[in-house]
């Protein structure tokens, strides 16, 4: 068997030499996106700009705008004179936040009535919306505790000392300053790996039949799975070379930690990849032309990537597309490659994602030997 | 240019696409497939995270507490586990991704009037849902410390002063419940008629090539601006069909406010479409290869339009050279036209800098792409 199987590669490799710009198409895109996305994604929040309407013009107006001042999170981009100046900037987009204090903010404080801040935010993006209503809410409510803590401390010393108090400490495993290119970085290498790989088999039948060499291929001895075999081989190998790039530039350049193990990274490689190349051959076997594939690894690879829990976590989306989630091999590894990267875990955490790729790599690669056949018939 | 020979070659195209009836069917039921599964998928909002807590204490003060985070939709507690390793375990097994630690002197604290600390572990992997997830946690917590700071003050012969010095008032334009799927969903419609584009169109001269009828159409007295127009013609109908189909999901199914005006909406939609059948046909020209076309149309965009159009990533957050390769991105600006048609209900006017920068795309586009096809055999 591998008498047969090893010549197929072997030509597969040659072609794949013979063609000039294969190599560059091959290893320099990856490589480019790899750099710009890593920098691209992120969901972190900074900067805010912000119009601001202080009408109140008193001491402690001024120090509450102060402290937005003073943060990272905001930038004070408009100082407004009224109402109407506010909506202006949000509806022109120079604000996305909008902070407004109107006349008598001071003297509702001092006389110890609820003074209103007040906030508009431009909802069109609700992550950023969510995250800086989130940081508003939490300079409000800094200012107000110690506010409340000064004036009891001028008013009644001792009543304030036994007031019971809960608060939480928070603290971020894995990711202490919850960076955003901790979590992207070995999320984009494993898409992209997808992608390649996917894209690379998805041809490698169908372009034999359109232009012809199958039949020379099929008066060979050779048998099904072998020329199966044949065709993944070479794609498995391509896919272990760009895993190695790509895995580099993103420890080296973006200084994301490897804190876990390289022989499990290593297995979960290997079991991504024989599914990815087991999917983009399936994909091969069910077209007829090289449009057809190409047509459909292009909407099979986009749902592939959104359902992968690359940005968007699979517990919030509903059952049915959990379901497809689960039957997504991209999944798995990003579970794979994110917990080898940042966490440090073992084999006895990680084994059912093991399990799942191997499954569906075995069932792909079954159904399209048996997809194979039949066309051949 | 005349107008019987650009019919020609539009009506051999038709004839093509519609003797394909397969293709043709992947062109049209795709988009609602993608629509249907992208709109459901694409979320951002954090509900029902998995918690696990350690409750060093077990009393019913602690009790209380945890029955704030189960009530609230933002938490499910799955585990209550009798030592912090457990917990830790569960972390990095990853089935839970906040962990609660209640101190063994919870409600002795409490009872005497202190700060109780409580500490909360949540997993940093996912950055975004931790920051949110961590605040929404506080904001449990700020929930329970003020219902207790109300029980003692009235257990104390006292009920004023119990309100907080300054209060929030906030309100949220365009979006006003703040869905997630509000400001992707018109997202997710440029990205598949972005998809779409450049698959109906990006073949269509590689095919001759490969099929060997490259010959025929070199030695037929047409102009390359009409092998163009004619090639293309018969795939703007199908876009705008296909926008068509997506728009109305967006709208009937997923329920996105729509606040502008139809014809504003299809006046960049059939903008974009010159632009992405321009570029599809522009790479199908100039790259021989079926193989090499679809990893140069896959590169230019499907991760590009994911990522780099301001979808669901804010273009403003990004380092300032990544913003300017941003603007090379032309679903960047399909995606903030449709956005700012659905949910702020903008017109041309308000457009005018993404629809001058998409005409000046179009252009050069369909400047480059009759210009590179030269009637030659080489």
């Amino acid at each position: 068997m591998f008498a047969r199987v090893w010549p197929l590669v072997l030509k597969e490799l040659q072609e794949l030499r013979r063609d000039r710009y294969a190599v560059i198409r091959m290893v320099v895109p990856p490589v480019l996106q790899l750099l710009i996305f890593g920098y691209a994604a992120t969901f972190e929040v900074y900067h805010v700009s912000t119009a601001v309407l202080d009408q109140d013009h008193s001491q402690e107006s001024r120090e509450l705008l102060a402290r937005f001042t003073s943060s990272t999170r905001f930038v004070i981009t408009e100082t407004a004179h009224t109402d109407r100046d506010i909506a202006d900037a949000i509806e022109n987009n120079d604000a996305v936040v909008g902070l407004v204090i109107h006349a008598g903010f001071a003297q509702d404080l001092r006389n110890g009535q609820s003074a209103p801040l007040q906030v508009v935010v431009d909802g069109t993006n609700s992550n950023t919306a969510l995250i800086s209503l989130g940081y508003v809410g939490q300079i409000a409510n800094r200012f107000s505790s110690d506010y409340a803590m000064d004036l009891a401390n001028r008013t009644a010393p001792l009543k304030l000392a036994a007031l019971p108090q809960v608060t939480l400490q928070t603290r971020a495993f894995y990711n202490p300053n919850l960076d955003g290119k901790w979590f992207f970085v070995p999320g984009i290498i494993g898409t992209l790996m997808m992608m390649m790989i996917v894209n690379l088999t998805a041809f490698a039948i169908v372009r034999e039949r359109e232009v012809g060499t199958l039949e020379q291929i099929m008066v060979t001895p050779i048998r099904s799975y072998e020329f199966i075999l044949g065709k993944t081989i070479p794609s498995f190998l391509i896919g272990m070379v760009e895993a190695a790039v790509i895995g580099v530039v993103g420890v080296l350049w973006f200084r994301v930690p490897f804190v876990g193990s390289l022989p499990l990274l290593l297995l979960g490689t290997v079991l991504f990849l024989l599914s990815a190349t087991a999917l983009g051959l399936l994909l091969s076997t069910l077209a007829r032309t090289q449009q057809q594939a190409f047509a459909s690894n292009f909407f099979v690879l986009n749902p592939l990537f959104i359902l992968s829990g690359f940005a968007f976590p699979i517990a919030g989306m509903p059952a049915a597309l959990r379901w497809f989630a689960d039957i997504n091999p991209t999944r798995y590894y990003l579970v794979v490659i994110r917990a080898t990267f940042l966490k440090n875990v073992g084999f006895e955490a990680l084994w059912p994602n093991f399990a799942a790729m191997a499954a569906i790599g075995g069932v792909l690669l079954a159904v399209s030997i048996w997809r194979f056949r039949k066309t051949l018939e | 240019m005349k107008l019987n020979r650009l019919k020609a070659i539009a009506v051999k195209e038709v004839l093509q696409i519609v003797r394909d009836p397969r293709s043709l069917m992947l062109a049209l039921l795709l988009p609602v497939m993608q629509i249907l599964l992208l709109g459901y998928g694409v979320t951002l909002d954090v509900t029902n995270l998995p918690v696990c807590v350690y409750d060093a204490e077990g009393s019913q003060d602690s009790q209380a507490l945890l029955k704030h985070f189960q009530a609230s939709r933002y938490f499910t507690v799955v585990q209550v586990s009798p030592s912090v390793r457990q917990v830790i375990a569960g972390l990095d097994r990853g089935s839970c991704n906040l962990a609660i630690v209640i101190p063994a002197d919870f409600s002795r604290t409490l009872a005497m009037g202190g700060r109780a600390e409580l500490q909360a572990i949540v997993d940093g992997t996912d950055s975004n849902t931790a920051t949110l997830a961590s605040g929404y946690a506080e904001g449990v917590v700020a929930g329970y410390s003020g219902d207790v700071q109300l029980q003692w003050l009235a257990a104390h012969g006292q009920t004023a002063s119990a309100n907080a010095p300054l209060t929030l008032q906030s309100r949220v334009w365009y979006n006003e419940d703040l869905e997630s799927r509000n400001f992707i969903i018109p997202g997710i419609v440029a990205l598949i008629m972005a998809l779409v584009g450049a698959q109906l169109t990006s073949l269509t001269i590689s095919r001759e090539w490969e099929r060997g009828t490259m010959e025929l159409l070199v030695s037929t007295p047409v102009t390359p601006m009409e092998v163009m127009l004619g090639k293309l013609m018969p795939y703007f109908v199908i876009g705008l069909l296909d926008a068509a189909i997506c728009l109305c999901f967006a709208v009937f199914w997923f329920q996105v406010p729509f606040r502008g005006t139809l014809f504003t909406l299809f006046f960049i939609t059939s903008l974009f479409l010159v632009v992405v059948l321009g570029l599809g046909y522009l790479i199908s020209v100039a790259i021989r290869s079926q193989l090499g076309a679809s990893q140069i149309a896959l590169l230019v965009t499907l991760l590009p339009t994911n990522l780099l159009s301001g979808m669901a990533f804010p273009i403003d957050q990004m380092p300032a050279p990544i913003r300017a390769i941003t603007y090379l991105v032309y679903g960047r600006y399909y995606v903030t036209s449709l956005k700012a048609i659905f949910l702020k209900g903008a017109g041309i006017a308000e457009l005018i800098v993404p629809i001058a920068i998409m005409c000046a795309y179009a252009s050069a586009v369909a400047w480059l792409a009759s210009r590179s096809f030269k009637k030659k055999l080489v």
